[in-house]
C-alpha cells in the first residue's frame, strides 16, 4: 500500500485548508404576503410555514 | 443490462433498504404526511403510489401484493378502504414532497411528503360544468311554461285594450295585486 514519505508541513497543510471556504446562503422574500421573510429558495417558509400559498410546517 | 434504481441508496443492504422503504410507506399510509430526509422521500414517492395504484384495482390479488410491502393489517385496511377511493379520479401524482429547512445535527436536506388530498382540477371543473347544466336545465323548463303564461295574459290584455279600456285597466290592476 502507498504511503507518505515527508510529513507534511503546517505551511503545506495549512495552505491547503485556506482554500475551505463558505458561502451565504442565497435568501428570497418568502411568498406570503403577510411574511415577506428572507427564506431558501424552493423551501417551506420557517417563519409561517407555508409553501406555495399552502401551509405545510408549523412555524417554530 | 438492468437499469438501476434512481436515487440514493439506503441502509446497509438491500434487505435493509426495503425495511427502511416499507417502514416509510407504512407511516405514510397510517399517518397521511411524514417528516424525513429529502433522499428518502424522493425513494419512497414511487413506491407510495405503486402500492395506492394497486389498492385502487382493489382485488384479493392486488391485496396480497401490497401486503408483501404493507405488513400492518389495519393500515393495509385503511389503504384500500379511505385511501384507494380518496384518489379514484386522480390519474397518478397521489404523493406531494415539500422541502422543508435542513435538520438541527447534522444538516440533513428535510422533507414533507403527504397524500394530496386536493381534488384534481378537472374534477372540479367537471362537477362546476354539471350542476350549471342541470341548473340551466331546470331555470328552461320552469322558464319555458312561465313565458307561456305570460304571453297569454299580454294577449288578453291587448285583446281586453281593444274591446274597453277600462277593463283592461282593471285587469292590470288586477295583475298587480296578484
Amino acid at each position: 500500500m502507498a504511503v507518505p514519505k515527508r510529513k507534511m508541513s503546517r505551511a503545506n497543510t495549512r495552505s491547503r485548508r485556506a482554500q475551505w471556504k463558505t458561502s451565504a446562503p442565497v435568501l428570497v422574500a418568502c411568498n406570503n404576503r403577510a411574511c415577506r421573510q428572507p427564506k431558501l429558495q424552493h423551501v417551506a417558509c420557517p417563519h409561517c410555514g407555508t409553501y406555495d400559498g399552502r401551509q405545510v410546517v408549523q412555524p417554530a | 443490462m438492468p437499469k438501476p434504481t434512481k436515487g440514493a441508496r439506503l441502509g446497509g443492504s438491500p434487505a435493509h433498504e426495503r425495511l427502511l422503504l416499507a417502514n416509510l410507506a407504512t407511516s405514510l399510509f397510517e399517518h397521511g404526511r411524514i417528516q424525513t430526509t429529502e433522499a428518502k422521500a424522493k425513494r419512497l414517492k414511487p413506491l407510495a403510489e405503486r402500492l395506492i395504484t394497486k389498492a385502487k384495482r382493489g382485488d384479493l390479488h392486488n391485496r396480497r401484493e401490497v401486503l408483501k410491502v404493507i405488513r400492518n393489517k389495519d393500515v393495509l385496511h385503511k389503504l384500500f378502504a379511505e385511501i384507494a377511493p380518496l384518489f379514484a379520479e386522480r390519474d397518478g401524482g397521489y404523493t406531494r414532497i415539500i422541502k422543508t429547512m435542513p435538520r438541527k445535527g447534522d444538516n440533513a436536506k428535510m422533507a414533507v411528503i403527504e397524500l394530496v388530498r386536493e381534488r384534481t382540477v378537472t374534477a372540479e371543473a367537471e362537477k362546476a360544468r354539471g350542476t350549471k347544466f342541470a341548473k340551466d336545465a331546470e331555470a328552461a323548463a320552469e322558464q319555458a311554461p312561465a313565458e307561456e303564461s305570460t304571453t297569454a295574459a299580454e294577449a288578453k290584455a291587448e285583446e281586453s285594450t281593444e274591446a274597453a279600456a277600462e277593463q283592461a285597466e282593471k285587469k292590470d290592476e288586477k295583475k298587480d295585486e296578484s
